[in-house]
């Protein structure tokens, strides 16, 4: 089959490679109809994840149609279309039971690795490297769906492909940013990003009663999309001063939430970014948090952060004593996408979140290395491009 | 930065190209290390009991006193404890190497194979768990290459060991 492949750091090419192979009993094999690149992805393509090897599948959302199921699936049969999250859980450790589904203890199968890194591993992913277990990615016509009871999940009749696609990754991982945030009617919100990542967290904190929603990047084409989809207000943070502009707009307060949604890569304006570009490169911080930082310090006292954003080792001028002093509680995670899909999908089917402005970009597989050209670099008006393997 | 060709490999932007390359190796030559450095106190290792909280009651991870597969495979070389978990998680699963003497140094021949023993008890131990939680002991999907690069070798030294080192 044909799949798009990491080759090394910016290097992705389009192989041709054996189809996936039933290896456990729960597995099914989907027929990936549409696969989308993630933020997460870029940080493998500079090689800030380095535990990629070259040849491995890249991508873990999307949405596609099960050909085969391993003796054990009971919820699915060939046929069905479904969307699958990006992490891999069992669904029966401790972890998947207290719906901590991004922390399961079976779903890495290299779980060594990140626990000689962060003291645990976290469950599984598809395409994000041996860390995260090794599993192929869904850039690809076939993928393998271990755990298919709990990982995939059907899709209503009414909901085309390119709505229900955001169900596997962007959508859950925005709900969870609001949801574990702490999100209530009456808030102020803030939310880094205008990536999908965070207009999907800003759309939450919107339906989850926030009096105000406030989203902040640099893209005006970004800014524009999240007035106009998701509702929300924004800041353009190189033409005005965020920690005043979100005072102003929060009674002097400050944002009783702040949700960041830009990750390891961040931009900065100005000597900061020098700063962190230089170590980040010298090898003395592995990431860049430059949106972190601003969001702590830009919180009320006694608010609470979460962090969507992916990092994966260590930031410099981390403000802990603002942190400690403003009473502030930090919380971050990879998504527990399987508590929340099924929810997502009905208020996909209701209306009430909408999905489907994010595919900018719809193309055919072969264009795979293209798309993540002008995902990365933000050209024209992408936001994230859309794979179709079949087409 | 070369243009995207149909189907071929294609440099998207080289921004951050041998830095990002010289750190990946590095990252995982450290994460090598730190597996290496880590047993290397394999005395300690040996010893120590390696514990593994299952979610499932102590009948259901031994029933009968019967411990699963992958553990009563090792038989007498291991001692294996079973408690209750607080909170409701479930059970403690704890087990070491047997060391047939007093519970002193390890005799020769054991620390020789000592790191081996520890790899294959800890392995063990974690498909045990995944067993009675699951019912099945998941496994990575077949490489879809085996194209030698820097920092692959490295990575599939890492690989190889990652079932059975770790923090556990
Ligand atoms: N927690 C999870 O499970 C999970 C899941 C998916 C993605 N992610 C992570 O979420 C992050 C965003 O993903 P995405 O797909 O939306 O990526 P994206 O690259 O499309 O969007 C990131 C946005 O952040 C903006 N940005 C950069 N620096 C900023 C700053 N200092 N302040 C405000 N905005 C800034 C960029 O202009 C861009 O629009 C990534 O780090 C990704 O890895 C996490
Ligand atoms: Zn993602
Ligand atoms: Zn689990």
């Amino acid at each position: 089959m044909k799949a798009l492949t990491w080759q090394g750091t910016n290097d992705l090419s389009v192989e041709q490679i054996p189809d996936p192979a039933m290896r456990n009993e729960q597995d099914a094999i989907v027929k990936v109809s549409q696969t989308v690149t993630c933020g997460s992805d870029l940080h493998l393509l500079g090689g800030y994840i380095p535990f990629m090897r070259a040849g491995d599948i890249l991508g873990h959302e999307f949405i596609g149609e099960v050909v085969e199921t391993g003796p054990r699936v009971k919820r699915h049969k060939a046929g069905d279309r479904v969307v699958v999250c990006s992490f891999i859980s069992c669904g029966r450790c401790w972890y998947c039971k207290e719906g901590l589904f991004s922390l399961c203890d079976n779903g890495n199968t290299n779980p060594g690795i990140t626990e000689h890194l962060w003291g645990s591993a976290p469950g599984g992913c598809y395409g994000y490297s041996h860390a995260l277990g090794g599993f192929a990615g869904s850039h690809a016509e076939y993928i393998r769906v271990p755990y298919a009871d709990q990982g995939a999940f059907p899709v209503p009749d009414a909901l085309d492909d390119t709505t229900a696609l955001f169900a596997s990754d962007s959508a859950p991982t925005g709900w969870m940013g609001a949801d574990l945030g702490g999100v209530k009617p009456g808030d102020v919100v803030a939310v880094w990003g205008c990536g999908a990542v965070g207009q999907m967290a800003a759309r939450a904190a919107i339906l989850l009663g926030a009096d105000r929603v406030i989203a902040i990047d640099r893209l005006e084409y970004r800014l524009d999309m999240t007035r106009r989809h998701v509702g929300a207000e924004t800041l353009n943070y190189e033409k005005t001063d965020i920690d005043a502009e979100l005072r102003e707009m929060s009674g002097g307060r400050g944002p009783d939430v702040c949700i960041e949604a830009v990750g390891m890569e961040a931009h900065s304006s100005g000597a900061q970014n020098l700063y962190d570009q230089t170590k980040q490169q010298l090898r003395l911080q592995t990431d860049r948090s430059a949106a972190v930082r601003q969001a702590i310090l830009a919180c009320r006292k006694g608010g609470s952060i979460f962090i969507l954003g992916v990092f994966a080792g260590f930031v410099d001028k981390f403000p802990l004593g603002a942190v400690m002093n403003k009473g502030l509680t930090l919380r971050s995670a990879q998504q527990h996408g399987h508590r929340y899909i099924p929810m997502l999908l009905e208020r996909m089917e209701r209306g009430e979140l909408k999905t489907d402005h994010l595919a900018t970009h719809i193309m055919s597989l072969d264009d795979g290395p293209e798309g993540y050209h002008l995902f990365k670099e933000k050209l024209d008006g992408c936001v994230r491009a859309v794979f179709q393997p079949g087409r | 930065m070369k243009k995207p060709t149909a189907g071929g490999a294609v440099s998207t932007v080289a921004s951050m190209g041998t830095e990002a390359l010289d750190a990946a190796v590095s990252v995982v030559r450290r994460a090598g290390e730190a597996i290496r450095s880590r047993t290397s106190h394999a005395g300690e290792t040996e010893h120590r009991w390696h514990v593994m909280t299952v979610c499932a009651s102590a009948e259901e991870v031994a029933p009968g006193g019967k411990l699963p597969e992958p553990l009563a495979r090792l038989g007498d070389a291991i001692d294996t404890q079973l408690r209750p978990a607080p909170g409701e998680r479930g059970t403690e699963l704890a087990c070491r190497l047997h060391h047939k003497g007093d519970a002193g140094q390890p005799d020769t021949a054991e620390s020789a194979n000592g790191h081996d023993k520890v790899q294959e008890l800890r392995t063990a131990l974690r498909h045990a768990k995944a067993l009675v939680e699951t019912g099945e002991i998941l496994l990575p999907d077949r490489p879809s290459t085996n194209r030698p690069t820097v920092t692959g070798r490295p990575l599939d030294k890492l690989i190889e060991k990652a079932q059975g080192e770790g923090r556990l």
